[in-house]
C-alpha cells in the first residue's frame, strides 16, 4: 500500500542472516498521523523490521525512508541524532532500574536539551500526569511500580522529547485484561493528543482484537513478506487464509 | 578390525578434532571481539558528551567502596608475609631484612596483583551483572533507541574510573601492608625498629614503587574492559547474567595474572 508523503517508506527491503532470509523484498508505506499495527506470528520478522525502521540494522538490500530521509545515506552520528524523532515503548517498559519514575522521564531531557533542572522536573511531571501517574509515584523506583504503571512511565519517557513516530513493541504482552485495555486506550489517547503535530504510531503486536479496535491500518507480516495490509475494518474481513487463521485464533 | 569399526573410530577422531577446531575458532573470535570492543571504548572515550557525573559515580563505587576490603587485605597480607619471611630468614640469621623483603614483594607484585584480583571479583563482577541485567531487560536497547551510545554511556565511565582507581587502591594496599608488616615485625617478632626502618630505606627505591603503580594501571584497564565486555555479551535472561558475571570474574583474574608476567618481564628491564 502506497501513501503520499508517508512517515515511513519501506522499499524492496531484504534482510538475510547467513542463508536465512528474514525480510524478503518488502515494500510498503506507513502513513503520517495514523496508528498502524504490524501483526504476525513469532519469527515472522516483526522485530527485524522494527530495527530497520529505527536504523539499528542495515538492510542487505533495499532502503528505508523515515520522514522523507533515507536512513542508509546517514552516517552513524547522523543516525543517532535522527533517532530522536522516535519514541519507543518497550515490551516490559525498559525503565532504568536505578532511577525513579520522574528521573526516567527526565533522562532524555537531561541528555538532549538545555533545560534547567526545575524546567525538566516541570516538563517530566506534566507528562507523567498526562499518562495518569499520580505525584506520589514520581519518586518510586521501577521495581516499586505495577506492570501498568511501568508502561505508563515508559510511555511518558518515550514522549518526553515529543517524537514524530511512536513505536510500541508488543505493548500489551503479559498484562492482565484490565491493564491491557488501559494501555490500548492510552495509545489512542496519546495519538489523539499529538495529532496536531503529526505523530504516527507503529505497533508491533500479537493482539488481533485490540489491533482491529485501535488501529487505522493493520498489516500482516509472514515469513518476511507483508501478505495483507488494509484499513482495520477491512482487515477483519480479509479473505487471506493466514489472516483468517490469525484473526480466528 | 572390520571397516565399520575403523570408520566409527575415524569419525570419532574427526569429531574430536572438529570440536577442538571449533573451540579454537571460537576463542580467536572472542579475542577479536574484545579487541574490537576495546577500540570502541577508546573511540567513544574521545568523543563528547563527557559525562562527569557518571564518572564520579563509578569512582565512588570502584574506589571508595573498595577501600575497606583492599585495606583489610593489605593489612593481613603484610602481617602474614612478615611472619613467613621472618621464620625463613631467621634460619640464616638475616631476620633484619624482613622489612625490605616484605616491602619489595608488596610494592612490585602483591599490592598490584592482589588489588587487581580483588577489584576483578568485586567491581568486575558488578559491571558484568549491571550491564548484563540492563541488556536482558532491554535498557541497553532503550539507550540506543534514544540515540545514546551504550558503550559510551555504560562502559567508558567504568573503564576510566577503574583504570585510575586501581593504582590508588594498590598504593593503599602497599601502605597498609607495610604498616601491618612493621607492627608484626617490631612488636610481635621483636625486630629492632631502627634496624627495620634503616634496612627498608637501604633496599627500597622509587622504581620499585613505580613498577607496582604501572602494573595496577594496566590491571585496572583490563579488568574493567573484561567486566563490561561480558556484560554486553549477556543473553538469555537470568542464566545469561550469571554466566556473564562468572566469566567476567574468571577471565578478569586470569588476565591479571597473565598480564603480570608480561609487564614484569618488560618493566624489570626499563626500571
Amino acid at each position: 500500500m502506497k501513501f503520499e508523503n508517508p512517515a515511513v517508506s519501506i522499499q524492496n527491503l531484504t534482510k538475510t542472516f547467513g542463508h536465512d532470509t528474514v525480510l524478503n523484498n518488502l515494500s510498503f508505506d506507513i502513513p503520517r498521523n495514523k496508528i498502524v499495527t504490524i501483526l504476525g506470528f513469532s519469527g515472522a520478522g516483526k522485530s527485524t523490521l522494527l530495527k530497520h525502521i529505527l536504523g539499528l540494522m542495515a538492510p542487505t538490500s533495499g532502503k528505508v525512508e523515515v520522514l522523507g530521509q533515507d536512513l542508509s545515506l546517514m552516517d552513524k552520528v547522523g543516525l543517532r541524532e535522527f533517532r530522536r524523532n522516535f519514541g519507543m515503548l518497550f515490551q516490559y517498559a525498559a525503565l532504568f532500574d536505578s532511577m525513579t519514575a520522574i528521573e526516567n522521564v527526565m533522562f532524555p531531557l537531561r541528555e538532549f536539551t538545555d533545560m534547567t533542572l526545575p524546567q525538566m522536573r516541570k516538563h517530566a511531571s506534566d507528562i507523567l500526569i498526562s499518562v495518569d501517574i499520580k505525584e506520589v509515584a514520581f519518586t518510586k523506583l521501577p521495581s516499586e511500580l505495577s506492570g501498568g504503571m511501568r508502561k505508563r512511565v515508559g510511555l511518558a519517557r518515550a514522549l518526553a522529547l515529543s517524537p514524530h513516530i511512536m513505536l510500541y513493541d508488543e505493548p500489551t504482552t503479559g498484562l492482565d485484561p484490565i491493564t491491557t485495555k488501559m494501555v490500548n486506550e492510552l495509545i489512542v489517547e496519546t495519538q489523539n493528543k499529538n495529532l496536531n503535530r503529526g505523530m504516527t504510531s507503529i505497533i508491533i503486536s500479537h493482539d488481533v482484537k485490540a489491533s482491529l479496535h485501535i488501529s487505522d491500518f493493520v498489516a500482516f507480516l509472514d515469513r518476511g513478506n507483508i501478505v495483507e495490509y488494509l484499513p482495520a475494518p477491512e482487515f477483519a474481513r480479509s479473505t487471506n487464509e493466514l489472516v483468517q487463521e490469525f484473526v480466528n485464533l | 578390525m572390520n571397516t565399520t569399526v575403523v570408520e566409527a573410530k575415524k569419525s570419532w577422531l574427526y569429531r574430536r578434532i572438529e570440536k577442538i577446531g571449533a573451540q579454537i575458532i571460537e576463542s580467536v573470535d572472542g579475542l577479536g571481539n574484545i579487541v574490537n570492543f576495546t577500540a570502541r571504548i577508546f573511540y567513544w572515550a574521545a568523543r563528547p558528551p563527557w559525562r562527569f557525573k557518571l564518572l564520579m559515580q563509578q569512582f565512588y563505587f570502584i574506589g571508595n567502596k573498595s577501600l575497606l576490603i583492599v585495606g583489610l587485605a593489605g593489612a593481613f597480607t603484610g602481617m602474614v608475609m612478615a611472619y613467613q619471611v621472618y621464620f625463613g630468614f631467621q634460619l640464616i640469621s638475616v631476620d633484619s631484612l624482613v622489612g625490605p623483603v616484605v616491602a619489595l614483594s608488596l610494592a612490585k607484585e602483591l599490592a598490584p596483583v592482589l588489588t587487581g584480583l580483588i577489584v576483578a571479583g568485586r567491581a568486575g563482577s558488578a559491571m558484568a551483572a549491571q550491564i548484563g541485567t540492563m541488556k536482558v531487560t532491554e535498557q541497553v536497547d532503550a539507550l540506543e533507541v534514544m540515540g545514546i551510545n551504550s558503550v559510551q554511556y555504560l562502559a567508558v565511565p567504568r573503564v576510566i574510573a577503574t583504570t585510575f582507581c586501581m593504582p590508588m587502591l594498590s598504593c593503599l594496599f602497599l601502605f597498609i601492608g607495610n604498616i601491618g608488616s612493621y607492627v608484626v615485625g617490631t612488636k610481635a617478632l621483636m625486630i629492632d625498629e631502627a634496624m627495620y626502618m634503616s634496612k627498608l630505606g637501604d633496599f627500597m627505591h622509587m622504581s620499585d614503587f613505580y613498577q607496582g603503580v604501572i602494573k595496577a594501571f594496566f590491571f585496572g584497564f583490563i579488568v574493567s574492559v573484561i567486566g563490561t565486555y561480558f556484560g554486553f555479551e549477556v543473553s538469555k535472561g537470568a542464566e545469561g547474567v550469571g554466566r556473564g558475571t562468572n566469566q567476567a570474574v574468571v577471565w578478569g583474574m586470569i588476565s591479571v595474572l597473565v598480564l603480570d608476567y608480561f609487564l614484569t618481564s618488560f618493566l624489570v628491564k626499563i626500571l
